[in-house]
C-alpha cells in the first residue's frame, strides 16, 4: 500500500485517497516545435525500475496536486513536494542520492550531475 | 433539527437536516480572513479541525473553508461585504451536502471500517477534521466528542452513504477496536 503525504494539507493518504496523474514535470511542446518533439510530449513517457517522479492528486481530501518522488520497485517514498514547481527540490534529490546511488530519471540524477557515475546501475 | 432517517445498529444512526453551510474560499494569508469569519460568528480553524460554537468553521483545503451556520444566506452576503476588493469566493452551499450524526462507544469504530483513516483517540481527536472517503465516496469526518461523530458527503451520493453505515454498524458488527 502506497501512502503519501499530501504537502497541501499535511495529511499522509492511502493511495485510495489519491488519484494518480501520471509522470511529472513533462514540459509542453511549444508552439512551432516539430513533430518529433510533438511527439515526445504526447507520448514519451519513463517507464523506470526504480526512482520515479509522479502527478498526484489528494482526490478524496484537500482536493489538490502534488509531486512525488518514489521508488517503483521497492515503493519506498523519498519525498513529496509542491505542485508549483519545474523541478524537484535540491534536498529531496539528495535524499534520492543517498538512497540510491548512481540513479537517473530523465535529466536528473548520476549520469548528469556526476559524470563518471554512469555505470551504476538501479539495483 | 430533525432527523430524517436513522439506523439502530450498535452506534445510533441518523442522516439529520444538514443546515446551513456556506463555502469561502480565499488564500489563508487574505487581509482580514479571520475577522470576517468572525463577522459571522465563526472562529477560524486550524489546520485539519472544526470549530465548535454555534456557527462551526471547518478546514477543508488550505484556501477554502466550510461554514456550519443556521443562517447561510445573510453569512454569505455578509463574508462578501467584509472581504470586498480581496479575492475570494463566498457561496452558500447548503443544498449541496448531506449529513449525518453517529453515536454510541464505538462510533471511532465504525468509521474506521470505512474510511483509510487512524481513527485512534490520540490521532483523531474531537475538533478534528479529516475529508477522506467512507467506502467508495468522498466524505469528511469530525467527533464532537468521543461518543458522538459526524460525517458529511455530497447530497447525491447521501442514498449510499446512509446505507453503507447502517451496514457497518449493524449489531453483530463489533470488532473491539479503540
Amino acid at each position: 500500500m502506497l501512502m503519501l503525504r499530501c504537502p497541501n494539507c499535511g495529511v499522509t493518504a492511502d493511495e485510495t485517497e489519491l488519484a494518480p496523474g501520471g509522470e511529472a514535470h513533462i514540459a509542453r511542446a511549444a508552439t512551432g516545435s516539430d513533430d518529433a518533439a510533438f511527439e515526445a510530449y504526447m507520448f514519451g513517457r519513463e517507464n523506470p525500475k526504480g526512482v520515479h517522479f509522479e502527478r498526484w492528486r489528494h482526490a478524496m481530501g484537500c482536493g489538490k496536486w502534488f509531486h512525488a518522488a518514489r521508488c517503483t520497485v521497492t515503493m519506498q517514498v523519498f519525498g513529496t513536494y509542491p505542485a508549483q514547481t519545474l523541478s524537484p527540490p535540491d534536498d529531496l534529490l539528495e535524499k534520492i542520492d543517498a538512497a540510491r546511488p548512481g540513479w537517473r530519471w530523465r535529466d536528473l540524477g548520476a549520469g548528469h550531475r556526476h559524470t563518471h557515475d554512469h555505470h551504476d546501475e538501479e539495483r | 433539527m430533525s432527523d430524517l432517517r436513522r439506523a439502530h445498529g450498535y452506534v445510533e444512526l441518523a442522516e439529520v437536516a444538514p443546515g446551513g453551510m456556506v463555502l469561502l474560499r480565499a488564500a489563508p494569508d487574505t487581509d482580514g480572513l479571520a475577522e470576517a469569519v468572525a463577522g459571522v460568528g465563526g472562529e477560524l480553524p486550524g489546520r485539519l479541525r472544526i470549530s465548535s460554537g454555534d456557527v462551526q468553521v471547518a478546514w477543508m483545503a488550505p484556501d477554502e473553508l466550510l461554514i456550519l451556520t443556521p443562517d447561510a444566506h445573510g453569512a454569505t452576503v455578509e463574508l462578501g461585504r467584509l472581504l470586498e476588493g480581496r479575492h475570494h469566493l463566498a457561496l452558500d452551499v447548503s443544498d449541496l451536502r448531506a449529513r449525518f450524526t453517529l453515536r454510541g462507544a464505538r462510533v471511532r469504530e465504525v468509521l474506521a471500517k470505512l474510511a483509510p483513516v487512524d481513527m485512534a483517540p490520540a490521532a483523531m481527536p474531537p475538533g478534528a477534521f479529516r475529508r477522506t472517503r467512507l467506502a467508495q465516496i468522498p466524505a469528511a469526518l469530525w467527533l464532537s466528542g468521543e461518543t458522538t461523530a459526524h460525517a458529511i458527503c455530497f447530497r447525491s451520493v447521501a442514498d449510499y452513504a446512509f446505507a453503507t453505515l447502517a451496514t457497518v454498524s449493524r449489531e453483530g458488527g463489533e470488532i473491539g477496536l479503540f
